[in-house]
């Protein structure tokens, strides 16, 4: 049990997606899960292990540790990763609603092709459009919301080599130095570039929803 | 063997769920499973080794850890996540059962074996009641093991061998204070789903119970 689910059930989301939405999946498989997994966990595996204050005061490596890192980036990665695959799950739901109700009225008498029910390819229209385009409008706001937390939390988006702590217990101005910071800024602005291209790819998927509708709208009142 | 096995359990559980049913397979999936297999694992996984004390008296530090931490916060969620997903297994089981019945008389006894009435209706609610309650107990033994959901940067510890009062100092204790927030949030949010499912379900058959009767007394 790991990424691999959350790919499965997002591969079923793929189906009913438009073209756009589905770069975009490709784009969040292989440049953000499989670039964490494979990469950047790696890196920061060792973080505390190897951050190194220069005092041999016991328990000051912790908490300066503590003190600059209160949440770690690879978290806050995954957590990002989570929360902005989960609305495509709302899809997902509806779909397998709509789906569940074609059947009950089959088996109350309406005459329906199953064959053609399992393999037909939902369109986005009507409360679909809506259930999407919501879905599409969350998966902005929580990218925008976590690349917001990250430059709040870590003063913009490069690792120092060097931070200067002197939170108790420390005896005063201790330099620590964190491990492989250049590397860590190099992933650190390869995931926000990622994120800003799905950002932009969500946009462009809600701007070509919405002007779909509104030229369908305008061309039934001419 | 690993948690595989309670993601292939709990998807044959969604058969046979109502629709919130649903929703909280998915939330326990998503917010809870996968959370603490991508993420909170790892945070925890060095407490031991990066627990420090301000002392170089051999067997302190492990006596303090053990003293601070009986049960690990990582080990209790994992408990918690198989204990809860475990009432579901009555479902599954019943429904096999009626299956079997089935196929022993070789005609058809119900409607439609995986259907919600009678008495898989009440096996559904027991697991619902035994899931809450397992939620329920455990964010109460959380609470009372750990003084609530914080976890603090220092701690005083004083036992043999400690020779005195000796600072130790917990790891990460910022990241994991969020982590067990996060947890309890998805805790509740899945004993209200449980609840709202159960009154629901109550609700929906006593309606049933009594048109049914209705019916009847009119005729």
């Amino acid at each position: 049990m790991d990424w691999g689910t959350l790919q499965a059930v997002l591969g079923g989301v793929n189906k009913h997606s438009t073209s756009i939405g589905k770069i975009w999946l490709t784009v969040l498989f292989i440049f953000r899960i499989m670039i964490l997994v494979v990469a950047a966990e790696r890196v920061w595996g060792d973080e505390q292990q190897d951050f190194v204050c220069n005092t041999l005061q016991p328990g000051c490596r912790n908490v300066c540790y503590d003190h600059f890192f209160p949440i770690s980036h690879i978290r806050l990665w995954a957590l990002q990763l989570i929360f902005v695959s989960t609305p495509a799950l709302l899809v997902a739901m509806h779909v397998a609603y709509t789906r569940h109700e074609k059947k009950r009225r089959f088996r109350n008498g309406e005459k329906i092709d199953l064959e053609e029910l399992k393999n037909e390819k939902v369109h986005i229209r009507g409360p679909l459009w809506w259930t999407y385009t919501s879905s599409i409008f969350f998966r902005i706001v929580f990218e925008a919301v976590f690349m917001y937390v990250f430059y709040y939390m870590y003063d913009g988006y490069q690792m120092p080599r060097l931070v200067k702590c002197n939170a108790w217990p420390c005896p005063n101005i201790v330099d620590c130095f964190v491990s492989r910071p250049t590397e860590k800024t190099t992933f650190t602005i390869f995931m926000l570039a990622v994120s800003g291209i799905c950002m932009m790819l969500n946009l462009a998927e809600l701007c070509y929803l919405v002007m779909k509708v509104c030229m369908k709208e305008s061309r039934k009142t001419t | 063997m690993s948690w595989g096995f309670l993601r292939d359990l709990l998807s044959g559980v969604n058969k046979y769920s109502t629709g919130i049913g649903r929703i909280w397979i998915a939330v326990v999936f998503i917010f809870r499973l996968l959370v603490y297999i991508a993420a909170a694992e790892n945070i925890w996984k060095y407490e031991h080794d990066e627990f420090e004390c301000n002392i170089k008296q051999p067997g302190c530090e492990n006596v303090c850890f053990d003293h601070f931490f009986p049960v690990s916060h990582i080990r209790l969620w994992a408990l918690q996540l198989i204990m809860v997903s475990t009432p579901s297994l009555l479902v599954v089981f019943h429904v096999a059962y009626r299956e079997n019945r089935e196929k022993h008389h070789n005609q058809k006894l119900y409607k439609s074996p995986g259907e919600l009435d009678g008495g898989l209706l009440c096996t559904y609610l027991i697991s619902l009641i035994l899931k809450t309650g397992f939620e329920i107990v455990f964010l109460v033994l959380f609470y009372k093991l750990y003084n609530g959901f914080k976890v603090p940067r220092l701690v005083k510890c004083d036992i043999r061998p400690c020779p005195n009062t000796v600072d130790c100092y917990i790891s990460k204790p910022t990241e994991k204070m969020i982590f067990l927030y996060f947890l309890l949030a998805t805790s509740c949010l899945c004993i209200v789903l449980n609840l709202s499912e159960l009154s629901y379900l109550v609700f929906k058959y006593s309606i049933k119970c009594y048109l049914k009767r209705h019916i009847k007394k009119r005729q």
